[in-house]
């Protein structure tokens, strides 16, 4: 299908929205800024799926978060990341 | 940290204590887990993915009140009569009818 938006080590910001069908970002990731670790290749997106539209591959991103960024009383190392598969439609580009 | 989307949205807050005990599985539940995967054999369904839609319209106090297996049953209800495979009218009456004989085996 078509190339990748992002490269891997690219920094991107998670879209920070709620629509209303089951979708796979947890309310914590969402307006977080990470880095594309990896590029995961198309995978059947459920948010389409549940409009009825069939669950049509999209592409998937690994995207590695600070854990001091996502928690406030976080007590782990600053090098300590989370890693989170996120599909495309909610990234956009980030400084 | 944005809003919670439905009462499933609870990554990052404290939970409490994990019961950890084995909680078997009863019949009942064996005969949801493959009510479900006839269902998406057949196509009435089409993936997990419908049921999980279905999971996280549960109401915050029927999500914490069910077990793992009321909600795949409650989503694949609502998944069942949301395509028109059974209408919700003949589910309430089945729901009746088993209360009213399981009332009177009861009462024997």
């Amino acid at each position: 299908m078509n190339t990748p938006r992002f490269s891997t080590g690219q920094r991107v910001r998670i879209a920070d929205r709620t629509p209303p069908v089951h979708h796979r970002v947890p309310s914590y990731a969402k307006g977080q800024v990470g880095v594309i670790e990896r590029v995961c290749g198309m995978h059947g997106e459920p948010e389409k799926f549940i409009r009825g539209n069939g669950m049509p591959a999209q592409r998937l991103y690994r995207v590695k978060i600070p854990q001091t960024d996502l928690w406030d009383s976080y007590d782990g190392t600053e090098r300590d990341d989370l890693e989170i598969e996120i599909f495309e439609h909610w990234l956009e580009p980030a400084e | 940290m944005s809003e919670p989307w439905g009462p499933h949205d609870v990554g990052g807050q404290d939970g409490g204590p994990i019961d950890v005990s084995d909680h078997g599985t009863a019949h009942w539940e064996w005969q949801i887990d493959a009510m479900v995967r006839l269902a998406l054999k057949k196509g009435l369904i089409t993936d997990f993915a419908e049921l999980r839609d279905g999971i996280e319209r549960l109401t915050p106090d029927d999500y914490e009140n069910s077990t793992y297996y009321e909600r795949w049953a409650s989503a694949l209800a609502y998944a069942l009569v949301e395509r028109g495979v059974v209408s919700e009218q003949s589910l309430v009456e089945k729901a009746e009818a088993i209360r009213v004989r399981q009332q009177s085996e009861a009462a024997t």
